[in-house]
């Protein structure tokens, strides 16, 4: 039988939601037990939330001042002195995870499955390939341990009724001191996070510049949307690169997603596939991207985002 | 610094719409146009402005795969690099096996600083960088978007879910590659032409002793799942209708 064990993200204070959506992916393996494992200078809090979700047996606190920033050379010695007690070690895949779980693998000498979008058995996965434009079925040994990375956008986030025991432990494991911290420079936190957000309108190139792109984060504010961009609006300088969604940026499955001045390149459409309801508003009735929205609208953006704003509002 | 290793990976070229083979059993490569991995192409261009600022003195481009991936050492070659090794295998190389090689041509070349793409465009794992920097027990910095040097130390801002976040790295040390850390150049014709007289190794992966054992088994290749074309509306009262008719406003 499986014995999982699930890499917590979170920002120190909070549990992001790719936690949560690993998670549900782990439930698929039908696994004998899923743990969850906190890295945290003080990890009391974030520890309780992921104490909560469902499904999880045990969470795992190891608080240690060097576990503060999540450093992928720091936390991976500990994790991999972790794995012996598993048969698969998951993390999200969000930069956090595509950065400590290829790290985890190596130490352990084993090779790293990357985006896991379905589980078909403990030992048979299925994940993209070419950005989105083939997916395919990968068997993994069953004599090694699986490390392994959850495309998070193909799961909705466990349900918060569970009570897991929290146990708090020490590890005997040198760390390196070649890697340093400095700082985290982020957008502005007040508006709902991108990966996790029900509703995104995202604004591409043919907004023309970073002012008229307020147009965008106004409207997304009256209807409390996050905002997100195509990669020609941040390549143009539009907005910084954490709003890209697309394959080389975010990959997002919020329940509304309004694409507006975005023609749609295969690299954006990978990032916003599994989205509810997608609404396209362009000008170009050719766009591709009107070949996967459920809504269209043909039409000037700087009339019709307006006049949208106000008739929601 | 003394020398930079560069790795590059032979890829479907970016442009190129990949499509799924009808059996299942692979996707189309017959005929398609071959380039070097985007990422790494900004590996070395990197690489190359490092050593053109005097931080650097030798760029070695590396690759590991078939004769053929010698067109994609050319063309490093001839963008800058000053020679280039081709670890030769006809065997398909998962991540882990390509940081052993790499791992290997380290030991042997001697390397300050390592780049590489943050993952190749065919099977996108974003792997390789991280997984070279654990065996070789070093740093690693991914995602960068931008690399400064002093004194034995990098510091490499990464583009992360959050922004930037800001890392100090001693030397030696792994960087992997994000879209914004620069653009490359283009390669001019005589360059091109220099390029054929630098000098280009080639090594059996045989000789290096690395255990390549595949671990993974790909059994089937399929077309992604299509989302449905929906409705088009006419205005945006339309639009607002069609909202509300699912709920979403």
């Amino acid at each position: 039988m499986s014995r999982i064990l699930i890499v917590a993200e979170h920002d120190g204070s909070a549990l992001n939601a790719a936690t949560a959506k690993t998670v549900s992916c782990a439930a698929d393996f039908g696994a004998e037990g899923v743990d969850v494992v906190v890295f945290a200078a003080d990890g009391a809090s974030v520890a309780e939330q992921a104490a909560k979700l469902a499904g999880v047996a045990r969470v795992l606190r190891i608080d240690h001042t060097a576990n503060a920033q999540p450093l992928a050379a720091v936390l991976a010695p500990q994790v991999a002195a972790l794995a012996a007690d598993y048969s698969h070690v998951l993390g999200p895949s969000t930069t956090f995870g595509k950065d400590l779980m290829p790290r985890v693998a190596a130490l352990l000498g084993v090779g790293q499955l990357s985006d896991i979008m379905e589980v078909q058995s403990a030992y048979s996965f299925r994940r993209p390939i070419y950005a989105g434009n083939a997916v395919i079925t990968v068997e993994a040994p069953e004599d090694r341990t699986l490390v392994a990375t959850v495309r998070v956008a193909s799961y909705a986030a466990a349900a918060e009724d569970g009570a897991a025991e929290i146990e708090s432990r020490e590890l005997a494991v040198a760390l390196p001191e070649h890697t340093r911290f400095k700082e985290v420079r982020g957008g502005s936190s007040d508006r709902p996070d991108l990966q996790t957000a029900p509703r995104v309108v995202s604004g591409g190139r043919a907004l023309g510049s970073s002012e008229n792109f307020e147009l965008i984060f106004s409207f997304a504010d009256s209807i409390g949307a996050a905002v997100g961009a195509s990669r020609a609006a941040v390549d143009a300088g539009y907005v910084p690169n954490e709003l890209q969604v697309g394959q080389t940026g975010k990959i997002i499955a919020p329940e509304l997603y309004i694409a507006v001045g975005i023609s749609g390149a295969i690299q954006h459409l990978t990032g916003i596939k599994d989205a509810g309801t997608i609404v396209a508003i362009n000008k170009d009735g050719e766009a591709p991207i009107f070949e996967v929205a459920d809504i269209g609208l043909v039409g000037d953006l700087f009339k019709v985002i307006p006049e949208l704003q106000s008739a929601l509002n | 610094m003394e020398k930079i290793m560069v790795a590059v990976k032979r890829v479907v070229d970016y442009n190129v719409r990949v499509r799924v083979k009808p059996d299942g059993s692979g996707v189309v490569t017959d005929g398609v146009k071959m380039s070097i991995n985007p990422f790494d192409e900004i590996a070395l261009e990197e690489a190359l402005r490092i050593r053109e600022r005097g931080d650097a003195s030798e760029v070695i481009v590396v690759s590991i795969g078939s004769t053929e991936c010698q067109q994609q050492l050319r063309t490093g070659l001839a963008m800058g690099a000053d020679r280039a090794i081709l670890v030769e295998t006809s065997q398909a190389v998962e991540p882990l096996a390509a940081a052993r090689v790499l791992l290997k041509l380290i030991e042997r070349e001697g390397a300050d600083l390592v780049i590489l793409g943050k993952q190749a465009i065919d099977d996108d794992n974003s792997q390789t960088g991280q997984m070279l920097a654990a065996l070789w027990e070093r740093p690693q910095a991914t995602f960068a978007s931008a690399i400064e040097f002093a004194e034995g130390k990098a510091t490499v801002t990464r583009e992360v879910d959050a922004g930037l976040e800001v890392i100090e790295v001693d030397l030696p040390a792994v960087v992997t590659t994000d879209l914004r850390l620069n653009e490359p150049r283009y390669v001019k014709l005589p360059d091109i032409m220099k390029a054929k007289k630098k000098p280009l190794e080639n090594i059996a992966i045989a000789d290096l002793d690395v255990v390549i054992d595949p671990q993974f088994k790909v059994t089937n290749f399929a077309p992604p799942e299509q989302r449905q074309k929906g409705v088009m509306v006419e205005d945006v009262a339309g639009l607002v209708k069609a909202l509300k008719d699912k709920g979403l406003v």
